[in-house]
């Protein structure tokens, strides 16, 4: 929990990983530059006082990760997101035993997420039966720009991916998260291409879908779909640590969410480990619109407490002290939120 | 006559190069390659060019890396005079499928093979489009922000022959040009890619929406360029400023307060 200002937050860090990116985990060149690419959105993003060293970064285990997350980080729960990335890492990237393990011994504050890939056809399906059984699983966590062999990357709506919402359902795993990569099938269209998830949206209304990174780079397209489909989700992994270096265009990102979605289906994350928890809540705490924003209306605490922790504990059936729960607001289900903000012939 | 001595032993010179370079665009970040900083060397030798060209992570979409090196490619050998011409893209994912493609002349589909299916035109135009959207969207809201009187609902009625010369001005029209949607000042200005506008009571959203393409591009084109300047240091010097969507962490940012006359845009709408 995080206290300022005589207000409670209650944290969910929707997004966190256990990654192993040390050389003799490398497989290729291509897991030697997906690591790099990670550590330079950090470098680049993270405040000077909280940049790692690559040794640091490439691996923090288990004793780490508690410490960064619950001791210094104010995160009373946190929810594992692995991406497996087999065509780049020996042992995969996130680590499957040792973050299920963490999550089996504080189940108070951990949740594991496994994830799968509908390419693995009919065996990836019983597989994803047994790893239902063996780690609860509640959600998944999706990466539609795995390499897999010849293929390099899937849709949501190709015909096995729906075999496997379809057992999703079954199994009871309805928080879906999708990581919109840099696809690269189809190579013809936009390898950031949102337009599946609309369909898969549609297709099974009684799943959640969580897109991380709020659809970044494609924030717009995201936002049409989310605001026409009542269970597509924003997650602000990768979007949240812009409140340090872009402020600015961090207050359209969270503007245009609030505009679009409304304040009940955005979710807060540090990504970790890109980023750690403890100085994006802080800053997020004390963010609020520039006054010269006019389009978009001031943020409120109550906003904030359901962006940090409320949404995903709601979405998970996490515990939340009775003093620090909120209603849902009373907004319509589809289409703008606060269209009255829309005010810039105010200006 | 010292200049002319040396012009026949290097008949193309890197200035040219570089300015032939300009026509060819980051198609998502809607900017000339050139303006932000992918080119990383310039070689000549005699009549022989070889260009890298460098991106701000391995992971950038291969589609677009691959449309800006075959457009370099196609625009410095359009050079008067010119022989021999290499584009290579450097420490990319497919830099080597890239390259054996650029170097084979082998095409948008021989170079992916079982990856692509057509061509990169639809690609293209979706972001020409986005281009579009975005530049609409900074000249009206500029025309909001300079009259409070103007409702935004009226904003459907806007023309052309409307708005103040000026950068802003120029780039819709360079946008609306590349769509076919022509430039007479008769024209309104809030129209879809077709050049169909709307209705009143559609005029608000609409905008909306063009407000979040042109958030996405700008953000989109401020974290590319911080990007490259964390891979490769030094690239700064490579940059030229990018006024939309500015904040003060930019290395070319000046603050309103010193810009004292002369044309300005405001940093960020």
């Amino acid at each position: 929990m995080y206290s300022k200002d005589g207000e409670n937050y209650f944290i969910v860090d929707a997004h966190v990983a256990l990654w192993d990116a040390r050389p003799e985990n490398i497989k290729n060149v291509q897991g030697q530059q997906f690591i790099d690419c990670f550590y330079d959105y950090h470098r680049n993003l993270s405040p000077e006082s909280e940049v790692w060293s690559m040794e640091d970064y490439a691996y923090q285990g288990g004793e780490r990760l508690m410490k960064d997350l619950f001791t210094d980080g104010y995160v009373d729960h946190a929810i594992f997101q692995p991406a497996h990335l087999g065509e780049f890492y020996h042992r995969g990237f996130g680590q499957t035993e040792e973050a299920s393990a963490l999550a089996a011994k504080h189940p108070d504050k951990l949740t594991y997420n496994h994830n799968f890939d509908p390419r693995n056809g009919e065996a990836g399906l019983d597989e994803l039966r047994a790893d239902a059984e063996r780690f609860g699983l509640r959600g998944a966590k999706l990466y539609t720009a795995e390499w897999h062999g010849e293929s390099r990357g899937w849709k949501l709506d190709d015909p096995m991916a729906y075999r496997y919402f379809e057992l999703c359902r079954e199994l009871g795993i309805t928080n879906i998260h999708i990581h919109k990569g840099p696809t690269i099938r189809p190579l013809d269209r936009d390898a950031f291409d949102v337009a599946d998830v609309d369909h898969v949206a549609t297709d099974f209304t009684d799943l959640n879908f969580v897109v991380e990174h709020v659809g970044l780079p494609r924030l717009e397209d995201f936002c049409w779909i989310a605001t026409q489909e009542p269970n597509v989700h924003g997650g602000l992994a990768v979007a949240m640590p812009f409140i340090h270096t872009r402020p600015r265009y961090f207050a359209q990102i969270i503007g245009e969410l609030l505009y679009w979605i409304g304040e009940d289906r955005i979710q807060f994350s540090s990504d970790y480990a890109l980023w750690t928890p403890r100085w994006l809540i802080e800053k997020f705490v004390d963010f609020q619109i520039p006054a010269d924003m006019t389009e978009y209306a001031p943020i409120t605490a109550d906003q904030k407490k359901k962006i940090l922790g409320l949404n995903a504990a709601k979405m998970y059936d996490i515990e939340v002290p009775a003093e620090l729960r909120l209603p849902e607001a009373d907004e319509t289900q589809t289409g703008p939120r606060q269209p009255e903000a829309a005010d810039l012939a105010s200006v | 006559m010292a200049t002319l001595a040396v012009a026949p032993a290097q008949v193309v010179t890197p200035d040219a190069v570089r300015r032939a370079l300009d026509v060819v665009f980051d198609p998502e970040l809607d900017e000339p390659i050139t303006d932000l900083g992918f080119v990383r060397s310039v070689d000549i030798g005699g009549r022989d060019l070889e260009v890298h060209l460098r991106l701000p992570t391995s992971f950038c979409s291969p589609n677009f890396a691959y449309l800006m090196a075959s457009d370099s490619q196609d625009a410095l050998r359009a050079l008067p005079g010119v022989g021999r011409v290499v584009v290579e893209l450097d420490d990319h994912h497919d830099s080597a499928i890239i390259n054996h493609g650029l170097a084979t002349d082998a095409g948008y589909r021989g170079t992916f093979r079982h990856e692509a299916e057509d061509s990169l035109d639809g690609l293209r135009r979706t972001f020409q489009v986005k281009a579009h959207t975005a530049a609409m969207e900074r000249c009206l809201t500029a025309l909001l922000r300079a009259d409070a009187t103007l409702e935004e609902s009226a904003l459907g009625r806007v023309v052309l022959g409307d708005l103040p010369a000026g950068p802003e001005k120029d780039s819709l029209l360079r946008r609306r040009t590349t769509l076919g949607l022509g430039c007479h000042p008769s024209a309104p200005v809030l129209v879809d890619e077709h050049g169909v506008g709307y209705e009143p009571d559609q005029v608000p959203l609409a905008l909306r929406r063009a407000r979040s393409t042109r958030i996405s591009i700008d953000g989109n084109a401020h974290f590319c360029r911080g990007l490259l300047r964390t891979r490769y240091p030094g690239s700064e010097d490579d940059q030229t400023r990018r006024v939309d969507g500015e904040e003060p962490s930019d290395p070319t940012f000046i603050p309103l307060t010193a810009l004292l006359s002369g044309p300005t845009k405001e940093p960020t709408p």
